[in-house]
């Protein structure tokens, strides 16, 4: 043994006797984790977060959370001599003033829109392919939970420099507040500490984008990697994958590489972007006082949707008993998220409930063999895609010579017609993969070589597909294999009927071949 | 001296005081008669001037604008708009109009500086109205106050022509134009007009000193420098939120399906 080996063998020796790791470590760092390029949105989200954690410690170290009014002298001179907020003049004073303070400023907001972004891609990966199913449902939860808090943290971030554009956001969410019928203007005076815009404000969101929900994110997002690490990852359908197993490659020293490595490439794009894009230039913005607004002015892309579906209400009030209710703000502002993101929340037992099926699931299905539920998903994205259009219909205005009302009544009419005819279409384009597939493992590859026999007649030659691409593609349980249909007892009374219905519906499959039909096909080519 | 008082004392004095007073008299009418002849001169030139801009009214804006400029059914009446107000929108391509559309388009003007001017010179002629400018005259470099001025903007234009003067939508088609490269007197002009959906800002509103803080800002942020790298058209979360998106998500899915593909 070389001697560096010995010194390394005698300092684990070390470690391990007084903490007992070596068996732990051993168990865990042959771990085997299946290979798939979209099992990585979910570390982009995670190294995002380690990069919003770093940038922001940085900013925390100049930013004065306060409204207290000062008089702007610092470097940039088209504000100087202008009153502001100590929270504004800190941030500028961060940007122009402070070393390398711009740049962290870019990085923590890039970082942030990537890390939104990033769940919202993972989330569609774990939906498309029913990811979420038994025994996964917790950790769907815990997702649903992260991309709130995450919508709210972004928030809070973006409305802390007290500048115009931010103002104009804090402005709307007390809208929002007020909007909540009965106690609204209550819920808007405890979170302002006052009347609009007051000097409590800033400062208690500083508290809460800062320690409170990243404390929660760090513990959310533990608790879902120590459920994934658990339940163990699941993997795409192939040859020599079963429910049973994981197919991949060790924790030590494949992933360890990898996600390292991944992780540096994450910090690299974030860091390009904040070198080379300008992101939220709040020196041209000037800081907030609530007699001004700028056109266009639009929330982060998170909250886009959000703001186009308020957008897009009509002028809707009642006045009764003393108070008036703002279904124009009520409806799209809290309403029409609270049933998204509560439906989302309970998809995966809705779909349970659905089908009757209980099973553990860690094969992942391939989204064309689960028609409604890709569709349904389609159908959501859809939705959200035009809310987020409305949001921007002002700069799409301008940029594409547009009506600005014209955009409007789309998005009025379009909300409600456009999500059902992407249900459909998907649908159908699901069954016809579905189609696609069979024909392939029943009649195989078109090569393209066409041959004349001695006939006349003319054909295209099709060669068989590997005994491992019929195993993928037709490895998928169709509806008869499922423990539907539904016992009878579970179709009673308007709440079984409409399962039943929807049960139905959920097992419009084209069945996949069997080992018959290609039996049967052998003989009758030969 | 003495030479002085014994000519004073000669007979002839008199006679020659009165013809030297008539001669100063009339030395001063001559000259005081002359000024309403050089002004005469000067008004023939305007009316040159006028009877031009007449000929080009007629010629191409009295089919909407009337005869007299007395307005009709799809256009306004122009007595008493003033030169700014032509300046404006015949200097930057506006009218006359390409098509019916919402609002007029800023596009190459048809008439150059000289029949641009005759034109305001005639519309001017009809009643008085704000007087057009010229760049030179605005001493917005030496008198305005950019930080004031940028105030000034956000709380008077920055709602329809966005926080660094990009320009935004209005309702129906029509929107703020950009302001980026605009000429200060065009800037000024449209002030005191108030043209197309602008309102008019009087002296009353903002004061002329308050119009060159208000340029002195707007030529600073025209060429202020991109200070945290592209600029992304300054219009807000919209091209950021792509960007995130398309470039920042786009390169990590990308070198994710790498790294995938290395494992192969």
């Amino acid at each position: 043994m070389k001697t560096s080996q010995k010194v390394a063998g005698a300092a684990a020796n070390y470690v391990d006797e007084r903490t007992g790791a070596a068996k732990w470590l051993k168990k865990n760092l042959t771990k085997v984790f299946p290979d798939h390029w979209s099992f990585m949105l979910g570390e982009i989200c995670l190294y995002s977060f380690i990069i919003l954690l770093l940038t922001g410690t940085f900013l925390t170290f100049w930013f004065d959370p306060s409204q207290r009014e000062v008089v702007y002298h610092g470097s940039y001179l088209p504000l100087s001599g202008i009153h502001m907020s100590a929270a504004y003049d800190s941030t500028l004073h961060l940007s122009f003033d402070v070393r390398g303070g711009l740049l962290m400023r870019q990085i923590h907001h890039w970082a942030a829109l990537i890390f939104m972004s990033a769940i919202v891609a993972h989330l569609f990966r774990v939906f498309f392919t029913g990811a979420y199913r038994k025994p996964r449902e917790f950790n769907w939860l815990i997702g649903v939970g992260l991309l709130t808090f995450g919508i709210v943290e972004g928030f809070l971030g973006y409305s802390l420099p007290d500048d115009l554009l931010s103002g104009t956001g804090i402005r709307i969410a007390e809208a929002i507040l007020q909007a909540i019928p009965v106690v609204g203007s209550y819920l808007a005076f405890f979170a302002f500490g006052g009347p609009f815009p007051g000097t409590a404000f800033i400062p208690r969101i500083f508290i809460v984008h800062v320690l409170l929900l990243p404390g929660l994110f760090l513990a959310l997002i533990t608790i879902h990697l120590m459920l994934v690490w658990y339940q163990k990852h699941t993997q795409y359908p192939g040859p020599g994958r079963t429910e049973k197993n994981v197919v991949g490659y060790p924790l030590m020293p494949v992933y360890m590489a990898k996600a390292g490595g991944f992780f540096f490439v994450v910090f690299g794009v974030t860091a390009f972007l904040g070198a080379v894009a300008s992101i939220n230039p709040i020196w041209l913005y000037g800081p907030y006082t609530p007699g001004q607004i700028s056109a266009g002015s639009q929330p982060d892309w998170y909250m886009g949707w959000l703001d186009g579906l308020v957008r897009a209400a009509p002028p809707l009030e009642t006045h009764a008993f003393g108070h008036t209710i703002s279904w124009n703000i009520l409806i799209p502002g809290l309403i029409i998220p609270g049933i998204l993101f509560t439906g989302m929340a309970l998809y995966p037992f809705i779909e349970s409930w659905i089908s009757g099926d209980k099973r553990e699931h860690h094969l992942l299905d391939r989204p064309r063999n689960a028609p409604n539920r890709t569709a349904l998903g389609v159908t959501a994205i859809t939705f959200i895609l035009i809310s987020l259009l409305n949001g921007g219909n002002d700069i799409i205005a301008t940029h594409f010579h547009l009506t600005i009302n014209g955009i409007m009544w789309f998005t009025r009419i379009g909300l409600f017609t456009i999500p059902p005819i992407a249900f459909v279409i998907t649908k159908r384009i699901c069954l016809s993969l579905q189609r696609a597939d069979r024909d392939l493992v029943l009649h195989g590859r078109e090569t393209g070589r066409l041959v004349m026999m001695p006939n006349g007649e003319m054909l295209e030659v099709h060669e068989p597909i590997s005994d491992a691409q019929k195993w993928t593609l037709t490895q998928h349980q169709t509806p008869g294999a499922l423990p539907a249909p539904l016992p009878a007892s579970a179709t009673v009374g308007i709440k079984g009927k409409i399962r039943a219905r929807l049960n139905r519906a959920n097992a419009v499959q084209i069945p996949a071949p069997t080992l018959s039909d290609l039996k049967e096909l052998g003989e009758a080519h030969h | 001296m003495k030479r002085i008082s014994s000519f004073r004392r000669q007979r002839i004095a008199g006679p020659i005081l009165v013809v030297a007073a008539l001669f100063t008299i009339a030395t001063a009418f001559g000259v005081a008669s002359a000024l309403p002849n050089a002004q005469l001169t000067i008004t023939s030139g305007t009316s040159t001037l006028v009877s031009e801009g007449k000929a080009i009214f007629l010629r191409s804006c009295s089919s909407c604008h009337g005869l007299n400029a007395e307005g009709g059914g799809i256009a306004p009446s122009l007595i008493g708009v003033g030169s700014a107000a032509v300046d404006f929108q015949v200097g930057t391509g506006r009218m006359p109009l390409a098509d019916m559309s919402q609002q007029a388009m800023q596009k190459k003007p048809l008439y150059n500086p000289q029949e641009t001017a005759a034109l305001a010179a005639y519309i001017s002629s009809l009643a008085p109205g704000p007087a057009s400018v010229i760049n030179e005259s605005l001493s917005y470099e030496r008198d305005g106050n950019a930080a004031q001025g940028g105030t000034l903007f956000r709380t008077n234009c920055a709602m329809c022509h966005n926080f660094a003067g990009q320009g935004g939508a209005l309702t129906n088609g029509k929107y703020a134009p950009s302001l980026m490269g605009v000429d200060p007197k065009y800037v000024y002009e449209a002030m005191v007009t108030g043209p197309q959906s602008m309102p008019k800002f009087t002296n009353a509103t903002i004061s002329t000193q308050e119009k060159l803080d208000i340029i002195k800002w707007l030529q600073a942020a025209n060429h202020e420098q991109n200070l945290g790298g592209a600029s992304l058209g300054r219009v807000g979360p919209v091209t950021e939120g792509l960007l995130g998106w398309v470039l920042g998500l786009g390169l990590l899915i990308g070198a994710a399906a790498w790294l995938a593909m290395k494992a192969k």
